[in-house]
């Protein structure tokens, strides 16, 4: 396993939004949080990356402890994550977006800049190919010029998804990928995910589709008032009746 | 490729007018204005870094301009050093007292950012207000000297000071297209775009805007102790945080945000408020409804509202031959069609 949550616990006053959650993302697979509305699916998601600091409980990655690391740092690590929002700077074009991506691997600082030294070249040029790498490998060669505020919402996604990529991350954590487009789109997507997976870089995704995560995830996780209700695969996730009680309330005989 | 080689065209032919323009005007007083206004522009493009790159609006930069002034004044004129020294120390200190008030201010953000740098501003006012001691108080610091000979280029006249000026402005202008441009102006946005985000794609946000917010304190300070030399006398109020306000001004008409826009901002608004001395006061009421309207309808100032323009113009060249070979094409389709039902 690549990361391990452990008693993973964080409260907002006297709300609980994720409580006693043990969790072990597995290499190499394609892990899935679902869970109904204010389940804590993101707060899991702060707390993992570092947006958050959990109120008790740890966070390993690789064997070591994360939990109070800060999000740069966890970033370092080789986490990488992308938000429900995706927030892109629209003036600029798409390349210019996803070439910051690749900072955090440079050794660089204002006087190269100001100098335009040897390094400041090599850097550049470092970040520039590593952006076109991951602007290929999501399948935006065509739009790299566009400005990020004239692409499609789908194409967004996809920016959002190379942002993540340059920075050469390990595990990559998707806030609701599909949220906001269609179908046909999200097969993309998913398509997309399949070929991270390939290329041995882990994935641990939210989603509401349920579609979607049935047919993708290797692992899931159900979430409901901030507990882990089920674990395992979709299989044994669509037959379970805690979950089945969670989605549709009552005791179904669905 | 040729829009790029227009563009520095452009600019060659920008800077070789800004060095004629002293055979051209005569008037030593406009020249002491356009020289004025480089200062500030310095002073601005600093604020433009900070306030229109990274998206923190500091409202203390009049109060390191007053820092960068006194500090050239007072190593000057009290301990006698040379002025060369003495404008690179201006400079050390206004971005030392800027590192460690930015430790302070950076770890709010936003409009609160905003408050705390004005309160900030505004105690650095009060000091060299009160300090009579150190700073003469509110009777200020004469005598400063101009900047002392470099080998046989002396700068005494009107004239060598604005060739002195503009140098520092080109420098700083440099300065700041390379750090745009860079890798390092790149993260500053995507501070600005999302400081959440450009934290898990592993920017330390807080060591870039403590750069940042150091940069920009050493550019006032460097406007400052210019304008001390230029000036030759200072009081507290070039920090009173009026001040800061109509660099603020400058910035939001030229374009926040924007390379050019501190420059433009900075010319236009002072040359034209010279214009309209006559009104005194009474200019404001021309000023702030402009401000608003730009504002509201050019975010980006006069050069976002410029590259807008350009934009929509490009776009319509761009998409004229298309549509000229799809008119005709489809003509031809009509006349085709036509000539089928003749047939």
């Amino acid at each position: 396993m690549l990361i391990e949550t452990r008693n993973l616990t964080k409260q907002f006053g006297g709300l609980t939004a994720v409580k006693d959650v043990d969790f072990e993302i597995e290499k190499g697979k394609i892990n899935a949080i679902i869970g109904p509305n204010g389940a804590g699916k993101s707060t899991f998601f702060n707390l993992v990356s570092g947006s958050y600091i959990p109120t008790s409980g740890q966070v390993i990655y690789r064997g070591k402890d994360i939990t109070k690391l800060p999000p740069n740092k966890i970033a370092e690590l080789g986490v990488a994550r992308t938000f429900q929002t995706t927030n892109l700077f629209e003036q600029a074009t798409v390349l210019d977006n996803v070439i910051v991506g690749h900072r955090l691997r440079t050794k660089y600082n204002l006087l190269d800049a100001v100098l335009r030294t040897k390094r400041y070249k090599k850097e550049e040029k470092k970040c520039k190919d590593k952006a076109m790498e991951v602007l290929d490998f999501v399948g935006l060669t065509n739009i790299t010029d566009q400005l990020a505020g004239n692409i499609t919402q789908e194409e967004k996604k996809r920016v959002a998804f190379a942002l993540a990529l340059a920075t050469d991350p390990e595990v990559v954590f998707l806030d609701e990928p599909a949220a906001g487009i269609n179908s046909g789109e999200t097969e993309g997507l998913a398509e997309l995910m399949k070929k991270m997976v390939k290329r041995g870089i882990t994935v641990c995704l939210i989603e509401h589709k349920m579609q979607m995560i049935m047919k993708l995830a290797d692992k899931i996780m159900v979430l409901n008032y901030g507990e882990k209700i089920a674990e395992g695969s979709s299989e044994e996730i669509m037959n379970n009746q805690d979950v089945i009680e969670a989605y549709l309330g009552g005791d179904a005989s669905a | 490729m040729p829009a790029m080689t227009k563009k520095s065209i452009a600019l060659i032919a920008l800077i070789i007018g800004a060095m004629v323009i002293p055979f051209i005007i005569q008037n030593e007083y406009w020249l002491h204005i356009l020289t004025l206004s480089f200062i500030w522009s310095i002073a601005v493009y600093g604020l433009n870094i900070l306030a229109g790159y990274t998206g923190y609006l500091s409202l203390a930069h009049a109060g390191f301009f007053a820092i960068g002034a006194y500090a050239l004044g007072l190593l000057t004129v009290k301990v006698g050093l040379n002025y060369w020294v003495a404008l690179i120390l201006a400079c050390i200190i206004t971005s030392g007292i800027g590192f460690l008030i930015g430790l302070i201010a950076l770890r709010t953000r936003e409009h609160f950012f905003a408050i705390y740098t004005l309160c900030v501003g505004y105690v650095i006012y009060l000091v060299i207000d009160k300090w009579d001691s150190l700073t003469g108080g509110v009777r200020g610091l004469i005598g400063i000297p101009a900047p002392s000979n470099i080998g046989p280029i002396s700068f005494q006249s009107a004239t060598s000071q604005y060739y002195l000026i503009l140098f520092f402005l080109l420098a700083t202008v440099l300065v700041m297209y390379r750090i745009v441009h860079s890798l390092t102006g790149r993260t500053f946005i995507a501070i600005r775009n999302s400081e959440e985000l450009a934290q898990t794609i592993g920017i330390s946000t807080m060591k870039n805007k403590l750069t940042v917010f150091v940069l920009s304190t050493f550019f006032a300070g460097l406007a400052g102790a210019l304008y001390a030399s230029f000036i030759r006398f200072i009081g507290p109020d070039i920090g009173y945080t009026a001040i800061i306000f109509d660099l603020l001004t400058y910035l939001l008409v030229g374009g926040i945000g924007t390379l050019a826009g501190p420059v433009v901002g900075t010319i236009l608004i002072v040359s034209v408020s010279q214009s309209l001395q006559f009104l005194q006061d009474y200019r404001m009421l021309i000023f702030g409804p402009m401000l608003t309207l730009i504002i509201i309808f050019y975010p980006r100032g006069i050069v976002g509202m410029v590259s807008e323009w350009k934009m929509k113009w490009f776009n319509k060249k761009k998409k004229t031959p298309a549509e000229k070979w799809k008119s005709t094409y489809s003509d031809s389709k009509d006349v085709r069609e036509d000539k089928v039902k003749e047939g």
